[in-house]
C-alpha cells in the first residue's frame, strides 16, 4: 500500500483515519470508522454503556482518545493512598468521601452529559456533577464500594482525562466573597424595587393630595424597607470608608458612605418627625447601582485570579523514582535531592535536575519562549515543568519545591503583581478633596443659617449635602470604564482589570513578544530546495513518512505540508540529529546535514546547509527550511499603533536571526533577541525609569512576570492561562488590529471620564452656592442630583458604540 | 384607600419570601454555573421510557 486511500474521518475525534488501519465500532446500527485503538476503545465503552446518544447531541468532535498505559493505571492507583488524598479529599461521615476533579477534554454540553451519566452509573458513586463553565467536577463516593482510581479510570474509558484538584484557600475565599456580594445585591435590588414603588405613590400623593395618615404609613414602610439595604447591603462601603478614614486618605467610599448615611438619617428623621422630605428611593437605588458595578468588576478579577493556580499544573502529580528493586511511582512531593527519576517521552520533568543517562530533546517553550525543542544529554540541566519529547531520560534531582525555577517564576509574578503601579487614583483623589471641602462647606452653611434662620437651617444643610451628592463624581469613572469594556469585549478584547483602559490610553511604548504574539507560534515549511531529480511532492512524501511517528514540531510541520504518508520501516531516531528509516525498500535519513551525510557512500564536496536535510545512500535529496509565520495583518496593526504615536519594541527569547527577520518584515527598529524573563523585566524597568508607560503584549509563561511588571499588559487569547492571569487585558480574538481599536477606545474613554468629571465639577460649582443660599429645596436638590448622574451615565454610554 | 394598610404589609411579607428564596438559591449554588443548566435541559435523561431509535428503524426496514 503506497498511497493513502482513507478519506474518511474518525467518527469519534474527527482526525483522518490512517491508511491501512481497520478500527470500527457499531454505533446505532452502523459501523463507524475510528482512527486508532484509543478512539475505538472509547467509542465501544460509550456504546456499551448505553450512552450512544452522546454522538447525537455533541456539537463538536471529541479530542483524540489515548490508550491507558500501565504506568498511568499505577499513577491512578496512587491517588487511592490516604496520605496523598489528604490534600484534596474531604472525609465525610461514614465512608463517604468527596473530591474536586479537573476534567480535560470537555468541548460541549454533550461531554458533560456523557460524563455525568457514565460516572453516576458506577456502583458506589453517590454523586457526580460537572460545572460546565469551569470544567470542574465534584464527585462523592462510598469508599467501601469504589475507589477513586476506579472512578478516574472510568472517566478515561470514555476518552476524558480527570485529575484531582485541590481547590485551595484562594478559591474558597473567592467563592465566599462572590456569594456574599450576590446576597447583598439581592437584598438591595428587591428593596429598591419596593421603595421606588412607594416613592411613586408618595410623589403622586403630593401632587394630588393624600391623606396624612396614609402618607406617614407609606413613609414608615419605606424606612422599614430601606433599613436592610443600608444596614446590610451598603455595609462594605461603610467598612471601606472607615478604613480610608483611619488611614487619613479619603477615597471614593467616603463620599458614598456620607451620601448614603446622610440621606438615610435625614429621611429617617423626616419620617419620625413627620416633617421634611425623604430620599429613601435615592438611597436604595444608589446602593444597588454601586453594588452591581462592583459585582461585575469582582467577577472579572476572580476569573483572572483563578488562572494563576493553573501554573502548578505544569508539574506532574507523580514521578517514576528509580530504586534498588526497579522503578516506583511516588508523589512528586516525596522526591528529595539526589533521587533519580525516569522521565518518559511525553512526560513532564517533575523537578529541577541534571540528566545522568539518555539523550533527548525537551520542550521548554512554556518557560523560555524558545519555540524549538532543546537537545539535552548527560550533564545538562533540566527545568521542572518542561516536557521530554523524544526518548527516556534518567534525571538526578537537584532542587525541589520552593527552590525550583517554576516556583521562582511564580514568586517573581507575585512580586511584580504587588508592585503594579496604579494610575487610576485621580478620580479617587479628587473625590477625597471634594469630600473634605464639602464637609467644611456643609458645616459652615449649617452654622451660618443657625445664626440667621434656625427654622430653615436643617433643610438647607440637607440640600447642600444632597445636591452635592458625589454620585456623578463617583459614577464618572466606573460608568465610562464599564461602557468601554463592554464595547471592547464585543470586539474580542477582554479587560480584566479596572485600570487597564486608563493606563493603555497613556501608554507610550508597546512591547511585543515574538513567538505566539506577532507570529502564530507554530512552525511551517518555508522553503524546499531540491538537490536531486526527485520532485517536491516526492521529497515531502519521503520526509513525512520518516517523520510521521515523531512528536517534534518540525515533524508536525512536514506532515501538515505533505498530503499523504507512506509506511516506513525500521525507524530509528537519534535525538537532536534526525531519523533513519526504510521507505519503499530504500534507506533514507532526515535531519541535520552532518547526520544525513554520514549515510552517503561518497562524500560530496559542497558545503552542508542548515535546516533539515533529506538524503538516501547516494545523494542528498532535498533541503527544508522552516519559519514561524507572521500573524494576519500584523504589519497593518503595527502601522496603526505607530500612527497613534506609540513606540514599538520587540523582546524575544528566540535566536538573533529569527528575531531580526521578523523585525525587518514589520519595520521594527528596536528588537532584542535571546531575552530571558529577567532581561525582559530589566528592559521594562529601564523604560519605566525613563518615564515611559509600557504596554506589554505576550503569551507564554515566561512572559508572566513581564506582563505583571508592565503598567498595562495584554495577553493573547491562545496564550497560557498564567499569561491571562497576570494580564490586564486578553486579546481573545487574536486579531492584532484590534489592539489599535483598544488603544483608540481607551483614549476615548479617558476623554469621556474627563468630560464626566468636568461636568460633575461644573454642576457642583453652580448648584452648591444656590443650595447654600437657600435657593434650592431638598426635592429640587434630589432631582438635580439624579439628573447630573444621568448626564454622566448617558455620556459614558456613547462609548458603547465601540 | 384603607385597603392599602393591609396590602402593603402583605407585599412586605411577599418580598421577605422573595429574598428568602433568592438567598436559598445562592446558598444552594444555583449561580455557580450559569451555562450548564441551559444545555442540560436539552439532554434526554428519560430515554428508557421512550422507544429506542434503533427499534424504530428496524420496524421501518
Amino acid at each position: 500500500m503506497s498511497k493513502g486511500s482513507g478519506k474518511a474521518d474518525c467518527f469519534h475525534c474527527g482526525l483522518p483515519v490512517p491508511p491501512g488501519s481497520d478500527y470500527s465500532v457499531e454505533i446505532d446500527g452502523k459501523a463507524q470508522p475510528m482512527c486508532c485503538r484509543g478512539c475505538q476503545a472509547v467509542a465501544r465503552a460509550i456504546v456499551e454503556g448505553g450512552l450512544s446518544d452522546f454522538y447525537r447531541y455533541r456539537t463538536e468532535k471529541s479530542p483524540q482518545a489515548r490508550d491507558l498505559v500501565p504506568e498511568q493505571l499505577d499513577e491512578m492507583a496512587l491517588f487511592d493512598r490516604d496520605d496523598l488524598q489528604k490534600s484534596f479529599v474531604r472525609q465525610q461521615p461514614g465512608d463517604r468521601r468527596e473530591a474536586s476533579l479537573i476534567l480535560e477534554g470537555i468541548v460541549c454540553a454533550a461531554c458533560v452529559w456523557l460524563n455525568e451519566r457514565h460516572v453516576k452509573s458506577l456502583p458506589g458513586v453517590l454523586d457526580f456533577s460537572v460545572n460546565y463553565s469551569t470544567h470542574r467536577a465534584r464527585v462523592s463516593w462510598d469508599n467501601t464500594r469504589i475507589h477513586l482510581s476506579e472512578i478516574l479510570e472510568a472517566i478515561s474509558a470514555i476518552g476524558y482525562h480527570a485529575h484531582p484538584f485541590d481547590p485551595g484557600r484562594q478559591e474558597q475565599v473567592y467563592k465566599r466573597e462572590r456569594t456574599r456580594a450576590l446576597r447583598r445585591l439581592a437584598v438591595a435590588g428587591l428593596g429598591m424595587m419596593q421603595v421606588m414603588m412607594l416613592a411613586v405613590a408618595l410623589y403622586a400623593g403630593e401632587a394630588e393630595g393624600m391623606d396624612a395618615g396614609l402618607r406617614n404609613f407609606l413613609r414608615w414602610v419605606s424606612l422599614l424597607l430601606t433599613l436592610p439595604v443600608v444596614l446590610y447591603s451598603a455595609r462594605p462601603f461603610f467598612a471601606s470608608a472607615w478604613r480610608d478614614l483611619k488611614r487619613r486618605r479619603p477615597g471614593m467610599d467616603v463620599p458614598v458612605t456620607l451620601a448614603i448615611s446622610a440621606a438615610f438619617l435625614a429621611s429617617a428623621w423626616a419620617t419620625v418627625t413627620g416633617k421634611g422630605d425623604i430620599y429613601f428611593d435615592s438611597v436604595t437605588m444608589f446602593t444597588f447601582f454601586l453594588l452591581a458595578g462592583r459585582f461585575l468588576e469582582m467577577g472579572a478579577r476572580h476569573r483572572a485570579g483563578q488562572a494563576a493556580e493553573e501554573l502548578v499544573k505544569l508539574l506532574p502529580a507523580t514521578a517514576a523514582r528509580l530504586e534498588e528493586g526497579g522503578e516506583r511511582r511516588v508523589p512528586v512531593a516525596d522526591l528529595a535531592v539526589g533521587d533519580r527519576v525516569l522521565v518518559r517521552p511525553g512526560e513532564s520533568v517533575p523537578a529541577d535536575g541534571r540528566v545522568v543517562d539518555g539523550q533527548s530533546s525537551v520542550d521548554e517553550s512554556l518557560l523560555t519562549g524558545e519555540s524549538r525543542p532543546c537537545r539535552r544529554q548527560p550533564g545538562d540541566l533540566l527545568v521542572g515543568g518542561t516536557v521530554n519529547i523524544e526518548s527516556p531520560l534518567v534525571v538526578e534531582i537537584e532542587k525541589v519545591g520552593e527552590e525550583t525555577v517554576l516556583s521562582a517564576i511564580v514568586r517573581l509574578l507575585d512580586r511584580a503583581q504587588t508592585e503594579k503601579p496604579s494610575v487610576a487614583r485621580v478620580a479617587d483623589r479628587i473625590a477625597g478633596w471634594f469630600v473634605g471641602a464639602l464637609l467644611v462647606l456643609a458645616t459652615g452653611v449649617a452654622w451660618w443659617w443657625w445664626q440667621h434662620d434656625p427654622a430653615h437651617a436643617f433643610a438647607i444643610t440637607l440640600s447642600v449635602l444632597v445636591v452635592t451628592c458625589p454620585c456623578a463624581l463617583s459614577l464618572a469613572t466606573p460608568a465610562a470604564v464599564t461602557a468601554a469594556t463592554g464595547a471592547l469585549t464585543r470586539l474580542g478584547v477582554l479587560t480584566t482589570r479596572g485600570h487597564a483602559l486608563e493606563t493603555l490610553a497613556h501608554a507610550s511604548h508597546m512591547i511585543f513578544d515574538k513567538t505566539g504574539t506577532l507570529t502564530e507560534g507554530r512552525l511551517s515549511v518555508a522553503g524546499i530546495e531540491l538537490l536531486s531529480s526527485l520532485d517536491r511532492e516526492q521529497c515531502l512524501l519521503l520526509a513525512a513518512s520518516l517523520e510521521q511517528a515523531s512528536e517534534h514540531p518540525i515533524s508536525h510541520a512536514l506532515c501538515r505540508e505533505a498530503e499523504t504518508v507512506n509506511e516506513a520501516g525500521s525507524l530509528l531516531a537519534t535525538p537532536g540529529e534526525g531519523i533513519e528509516g526504510i521507505v519503499g525498500g530504500r534507506r533514507y535519513r532526515i535531519g541535520t546535514a552532518a547526520f544525513v551525510s554520514k549515510l552517503l557512500s561518497t562524500t560530496t564536496g559542497q558545503p552542508l546547509p542548515g535546516g533539515v536535510v533529506l538524503g538516501d545512500e547516494n545523494s542528498l535529496l532535498a533541503h527544508f527550511t522552516f519559519t514561524d509565520p507572521l500573524r494576519d495583518k500584523a504589519r497593518e496593526a503595527l502601522d496603526g499603533l505607530r500612527r497613534l504615536g506609540l513606540e514599538i519594541e520587540l523582546l524575544s527569547g528566540d535566536e538573533e536571526q529569527a528575531v531580526q527577520h521578523i523585525a525587518g518584515q514589520l519595520g521594527i527598529h528596536r528588537a532584542q533577541a535571546r531575552c530571558r524573563p529577567e532581561d525582559k523585566l530589566a528592559r521594562i524597568r529601564d523604560l519605566q525609569a525613563q518615564g515611559a508607560v509600557v504596554a506589554m503584549v505576550g503569551d507564554g509563561v515566561n512572559d508572566a512576570p513581564v506582563l505583571a511588571a508592565a503598567q498595562v499588559s495584554i495577553a493573547m487569547g491562545g496564550g497560557t492561562q498564567l499569561a491571562h492571569a497576570s494580564a490586564d487585558m486578553v486579546l481573545l480574538s487574536e486579531q492584532l488590529p484590534h489592539l489599535v481599536n483598544a488603544v483608540r477606545t481607551s483614549r476615548r474613554t479617558l476623554t469621556v471620564i474627563r468630560q464626566n468629571l468636568g461636568w460633575a465639577l461644573v454642576y457642583n460649582v453652580i448648584a452648591v452656592p444656590l443650595a447654600a443660599g437657600g435657593q434650592i429645596a431638598p426635592w429640587m436638590a434630589a432631582i438635580g442630583m439624579s439628573a447630573s448622574s444621568l448626564v454622566v451615565v448617558l455620556n459614558a454610554l456613547r462609548l458603547r458604540q465601540g | 384607600m384603607n385597603i392599602l394598610f393591609l396590602l402593603i404589609p402583605v407585599s412586605l411579607i411577599i418580598m421577605g419570601i422573595a429574598i428568602w428564596v433568592f438567598l436559598w438559591a445562592i446558598r444552594s449554588g444555583q449561580f455557580e454555573d450559569l451555562e450548564g443548566p441551559a444545555h442540560r435541559i436539552l439532554m434526554d435523561d428519560d430515554d428508557p421510557r421512550i422507544p429506542r431509535k434503533p427499534q424504530l428503524k428496524d420496524d421501518d426496514e
